[in-house]
């Protein structure tokens, strides 16, 4: 009779299919509130000099410690001078922010990386260098393009300072679930299309509002195939297409990047974190609320001609007349946006005349971005009418590049090259366009005034920038290869 | 943080799309250590020539000197971060903003200093584009706790928010402060973490 009864009791339901976006927000739940609101666990917190002055004042005031100074690391990289560090700091304001960085870090207990400490660089070249950036794991900072950490399966976004503050606090965030998009990207990347020219094709179809509200799975060979750098390329621009985040399946090319990184599991640790992490990518079955597709064939390099990341069309284009653009609202915009740009419609993209060159940032800052503009410089020089500079992403990738020599191919050509930081890309240190200069640009943004007032700024990938100062034109790279 | 009830005051038109927080201040006013003062910054380049001449910008016309809320075409607030664009609205008297549409940490941001950002169809921010359009005859009522937006000519619209963040916003509660109160469940999360996952607490 116990057997019979036994037998009646029907199995446990399978537990319904996940996606790599749930199980991790399921796995960081702390406390849900009947409304679906959740105190979520942090697990990574990289802090900058720019966001945390104002929260570390506001812990200050209200008597409060960081709760987990070791599950943080702070150091500077957005006010850093990328000429010179031997004098300190020139501009006073800059100073003074980092100053105040290195007083609060030493006040609060909080892990720093000194100016002159060549694991320094922009935090999110530094965090997945080091280890720190984990499969599994929530991380956030005071910076949009947190988004970068997504490459390696973690669930990490940008916050505000308020948030910064809350985070050192009590190593918790109070959030809802985003909604899940899958973004799949199947097929083979043709020559001189790069990670890069991916996310800005994605943005293209997407729009620079079609991720608000989403966390964004990237997916399908094009990205399968993909080598860690170029995974936190793609991930990086997420927020550019307005997802909060980007994540990719943490899978062996995952493993084989982190495997001895200083903050990586070692030992017996790391054989337990594998067995967790292969249980991380999204179940068979599993619920997105979107699915977009692209064919990676049909990815052509790609350039940005307006002031949203969205303005992205091939190389081959031309620039695009308002007068054709779907509606009203769009209209307004391209009209508003090739006046900033100082581009007449029906321009070859081709034919239009650079002044400057920038390649670096938390987009195209790493090794591999390095190499790929420096297998296109090699040999050539740098156009006359164009000034153009190389700032790797971290102390550790400059070195690497000098290791390999890169610095004197870029040298050579006529590139400078820069000590390590975010520079350019926002333009808060020395490192900025004068009014009406163009760029080629490695970076993420290309919002008016982004990297200096008036400057029009062109978004590209490393092998194209390079293509372009050699050419002092924007320039199709596939000429070169 | 102070609370937000009701408002009542001039809605200054921005119909632009995409309005980023660069848009909003630009890079050179993040070099602050503070929260306050930012109000020159506010959309200072579209405020100011670069030899300091004003633009005659919306928020500088004499009808929208003292704006309250802002109705703004969708999207706003996309891109960078930067908690200083709620800052510097703030400073500038702003405390409330009406779009369609507007970017998730922008619009997060704004409710942990007491500006409420309001999303609102596309057909009724027409209409309130039209009235802002009037100068400062376009006086706007929001009421947080109806959820309703009164225009000039005395129509209301209901608008949607989430309840708990109304509820913190209505009572101008402090985030931080909640959060403590769940110290022992978050002393729970770091045990069970620590025990499955001890790599993570590694360097402590």
């Amino acid at each position: 009779m116990a057997t019979r009864k036994k037998a009646a009791v029907p199995p446990p339901p399978p537990p319904p299919p996940r996606t790599l976006f749930e199980k991790i927000w399921d796995s960081h739940v702390v406390h849900r509130q009947d409304d679906g609101t959740c105190v979520i666990y942090i697990d990574r917190h990289l802090v900058h000099e720019v966001t945390s002055p104002q929260a570390f004042e506001g812990l200050r005031m209200a008597h409060r410690p960081v709760r987990r100074p070791e599950a943080t690391i702070a150091l500077a990289d957005h006010n850093t001078p990328t000429t010179d560090l031997s004098q300190g700091i020139p501009d006073e304001e800059s100073r003074i922010q980092v100053e105040t960085l290195e007083k609060n870090v030493a006040e609060f207990g909080v892990p720093y990386f000194g100016l002159q400490d060549p694991r320094r660089g922009i935090v999110h070249v530094t965090g997945p260098e080091q280890g720190f950036t984990l499969p599994g794991t929530t991380i956030v900072c005071g910076d949009s393009h947190t988004s970068t950490h997504g490459a390696f399966g973690a669930l990490a976004f940008g916050i505000g300072t308020s948030e910064v503050e809350h985070v050192l606090a009590t190593q918790t965030l109070i959030q809802k679930p985003a909604k899940n998009m899958r973004v799949a990207v199947e097929g083979n990347l043709p020559l001189g299309v790069t990670p890069k020219d991916v996310i800005l094709a994605i943005i293209a179809k997407l729009g620079t509002a079609g991720g608000t509200g989403y966390v964004i799975e990237y997916a399908g060979r094009v990205i399968r195939d993909m080598t860690m750098e170029g995974r936190m390329t793609v991930c990086n621009m997420s927020i550019e297409a307005g997802a909060r985040a980007g994540l990719i399946a943490p899978d062996e090319t995952t493993f084989q990047y982190l495997f001895g990184r200083p903050n990586a599991p070692k030992g017996g640790a790391w054989d337990l974190a594998l067995g967790q992490w292969r249980r991380l990518p999204s179940d068979k079955g599993a619920h997105f609320d979107t699915h977009i597709e692209l064919n990676g064939s049909d990815i052509p390099p790609m350039v940005t001609w307006g002031t949203s990341p969205q303005d992205a069309l091939p190389i081959t284009d031309v620039v695009p007349d308002p007068a054709n653009a779907p509606d009203e609202a769009r209209r307004e915009a391209w009209t508003r946006s090739l006046a900033y740009m100082g581009l007449t419609p029906g321009t070859k993209l081709v034919d239009v005349p650079i002044d400057r060159v920038f390649i670096g940032s938390c987009t195209n800052g790493r090794i591999e971005d390095l190499r790929a503009a420096a297998e296109i410089v090699k040999g050539h020089k740098v156009a006359s009418t164009v000034s153009a500079m190389v700032v790797p992403g971290s102390g550790l990738v400059k070195a690497e590049a000098e290791k390999e020599g890169l610095d004197k191919i870029f040298l050579e050509a006529g590139f400078e090259w820069r000590i390590q930081g975010c520079s350019m890309c926002l333009a808060m240190n020395a490192d900025r366009l004068e009014p009406g200069q163009r760029c080629a640009s490695t970076s993420n943004r290309n919002f008016e005034g982004r990297q200096g007032r008036g400057g029009r700024t062109h978004l590209l990938s490393p092998a194209m920038a390079a293509a372009a100062a050699i050419r002092g034109t924007l320039a199709d790279v596939r000429d070169f290869q | 943080m102070e609370k937000f009830t009701t408002l009542r005051g001039v809605a200054a038109p921005m119909p632009m799309v995409n309005i980023d927080t660069d848009m909003i201040i630009p890079k050179n006013f993040l070099k602050t250590i503070k929260r306050t003062g930012l109000k020159d910054g506010l959309f200072n380049e579209l405020r100011w020539t670069a030899d300091g001449q004003k633009k005659d910008f919306v928020l500088d016309q004499p009808a929208y000197q003292n704006a309250k809320i802002i109705v703004a075409g969708p999207n706003f607030g996309c891109g960078s971060s930067r908690e200083h664009a709620p800052w510097a609205l703030l400073d500038f008297g702003i405390r409330c903003v009406i779009s369609e549409s507007f970017a998730d940490i922008f619009y997060n941001n704004c409710f942990k200093n007491g500006i409420l950002p309001i999303k609102v169809p596309k057909e009724i921010i027409d209409k309130l584009m039209d009235d802002a359009s009037r100068g400062s005859n376009a006086v706007i009522e929001v009421d947080l706790e109806k959820q309703e937006i009164k225009g000039p000519d005395g129509g209301t619209v209901h608008f949607d928010i989430d309840p708990f963040r109304k509820h913190c916003l209505l009572n101008g509660l402090d985030d931080i402060g909640l959060t403590m109160e769940k110290k022992p469940e978050i002393d729970d999360f770091e045990a069970r973490q620590k025990e499955s996952q001890p790599w993570l607490y590694a360097a402590e």
